[in-house]
């Protein structure tokens, strides 16, 4: 059984529909990339995964459960976490505060502090540092060791790479392979399509709210993807030969 | 010597004020709601006390009762009243760019927790008046408020030594759970980004119910010594808000060691001042007020969050 299966998705922001049908499976241990340009729906998506914007229709399912109406604070009790566009780190607790507040929702499992410090060593350094004054990239590695400490079902991925310097993204990616390798189920959001195919299994592509490509990541090659992206259906190349 | 007591009054009069802040403060830190009807509503913990007392109740029976009781009240309250109004501000996830976005456009509901807590106050306040008359009255305390013990060549009051002890005792309480436990870790992050707060698993509208649970078992407690202190009357809650509410901006907003001193700083200026002028002490305070909104607006000890 899947352990994140969501149908007939949609999601609106007034008169705006942002997600238009989406539909998706996640199995137990694998990576999706969520991928596509600005305004293709990929971060509504997660809010109605997550829970922070409520779906207009479709269904979301959790181990066969459905927690499409549930708010985001009951979500994330049932291991559905989420590490947000923009980080949203804390700025006034400490950094291991943060982290601590991954641990509110109380589910047990292979992630705790000790576990993430070991991941981003960095972030062990700086525990009594406020979240407010780290960098982005550290901020990050912050956020995604918080999601983590929730020991997620699913664990949810917006935009990792976003104005962060690309050296500290391809660190960051580093981590994040090495946590799915562990066995982590993870839906990641991601512009960086070259960090995006790296790390998952199978890729789906969207296209003003509605699925244009799916595919498995390996072997695949960067026009297709790009042609997804942008809309652009390839008429076929001319035939010199034809007069 | 006179100036010396003048002091030590000062200060001690700063407890009762901080004490009376402190709910005042802690609603502000986590919420940026001004509670108005916070004034009035420590007078009703004074009347329910003076109530309780006479109906043959001993006075720490009494609080024992009105503080679980304010406690309730405060939950019941922020979700009944200030949490409706909080939503229209951009409720839970006001921090999120599209929310702030969609409240943007109707920016008149920022007012809404200030207006909802305004005409709380005023309802109350002639509530009061209808229940129990424009008449002052005064919690019997059997002789506690007129106690002093010696102090040097001074002589100092009891109760006001108590109020101060509790302030501090009720501000560090509040400090420590705030800083050590879940709980009051949850609420900072709540107070930081609402929003982010639920994706960790905290209900931010049940967090906001604890806090104002826990400001308004402060306020009853404070209410409870300004009522075996002074002469009060349904119409004192505005000059107790006043009070409070001159104490939180001084010591900076949302801090709560900052209201200890902001409290001790207005009873100084209060009890110096009549020193100097018997009429003139409550009008020091002002000046000392506005004096700090003038030179250092933040307050003495700014702090964005309670922490």
């Amino acid at each position: 059984m899947s352990v994140l299966e969501v149908a007939g998705l949609e999601v609106r922001y007034g008169d705006l529909t942002a997600v238009d049908g989406v539909a998706l499976s996640l199995a137990e241990g694998e990576t999706l990339a969520v991928l596509g340009a600005n305004g293709a729906g990929k971060s509504t998506l997660l809010a109605a995964l997550a829970g922070t914007h409520l779906p207009a229709s479709g269904q979301v399912l959790l181990d066969g459960e459905p927690v499409t109406r549930l708010p985001a604070h009951r979500r994330v009790r049932r291991g559905i976490a989420l590490v947000p566009e923009g980080r949203r780190i804390f700025g006034s607790l400490s950094v291991e505060e943060n982290l601590l507040m991954g641990r509110f929702p109380k589910r047990d499992g292979p992630w705790d502090l000790r576990a993430v410090y070991d991941m981003f060593p960095l972030v062990a350094e700086m525990k009594d540092r406020r979240g407010g004054v780290l960098s982005g990239g550290q901020q990050q590695a912050v956020a995604i060791g918080r999601a983590l400490l929730a020991n997620p079902r699913v664990l949810l991925l917006d935009e990792v790479s976003l104005g962060l310097a690309p050296t500290v993204v391809a660190q960051l990616y580093d981590a994040v392979r090495r946590i799915t390798a562990e066995g982590t189920t993870a839906l990641v959001v991601e512009q960086d399509l070259d960090q995006a195919l790296s790390v998952a299994d199978r890729v789906q592509c969207l296209l003003g709210g509605r699925t244009v490509l799916e595919a498995p990541a390996a072997g695949l090659d960067r026009d297709t993807v790009a042609d997804a992206y942008f809309g652009i259906t390839r008429s076929p190349r001319p035939d010199p030969t034809e007069a | 010597m006179d100036w010396l007591n003048a002091g030590v009054q000062g200060v001690l009069l700063g407890g009762q004020y901080a004490l009376l802040a402190c709910g005042l403060s802690l609603i502000f830190g986590v919420m940026r709601i001004v509670n108005l009807a916070h004034g009035v509503l420590a007078v009703l913990a004074a009347y329910l006390s003076l109530v309780l007392v006479q109906r043959g109740l001993p006075l720490w029976l009494a609080v024992v009762v009105v503080v679980p009781v304010f406690a309730a009240l405060g939950y019941a309250m922020q979700r009944g009243l200030f949490n409706p109004a909080l939503a229209q501000v951009g409720g839970s996830d006001r921090s999120t760019s599209r929310s702030a976005s969609r409240s943007a456009s109707r920016s008149a509901g920022e007012l809404a927790p200030l207006l909802v807590s305004f005409g709380v106050a005023v309802a109350l306040t002639n509530l009061l008046q209808e229940v129990f008359s424009a008449d002052t009255r005064k919690i019997p305390t059997g002789g506690l408020a007129s106690a002093g013990v010696p102090l040097g060549e001074l002589s100092v009051g009891v109760l006001p030594l108590i109020t101060l002890a509790v302030a501090v005792a009720v501000i560090a309480l509040v400090q420590l759970f705030l800083a050590r436990t879940a709980t009051g870790r949850a609420m900072r992050a709540v107070a930081d980004d609402a929003g982010a707060a639920a994706m960790m698993g905290v209900d931010p509208k049940h967090m906001y119910a604890v806090a104002t649970a826990l400001a308004f078992a402060t306020l009853a407690l404070a209410g409870v010594f300004v009522g075996m202190s002074t002469q009060f009357s349904p119409g004192y809650g505005e000059l107790v808000l006043l009070f409070a509410f001159e104490a939180v901006i001084i010591g900076g907003l949302g801090s709560l060691w900052g209201t200890l001193a902001g409290g001790v700083v207005l009873g100084l200026a209060q009890t110096i001042g009549a020193q100097i002028d018997p009429q003139s002490g409550v009008l020091a305070g002002h000046l000392v007020f506005l004096a700090v909104l003038v030179v250092r607006p933040g307050g003495l000890m700014p702090r964005s969050v309670p922490a």
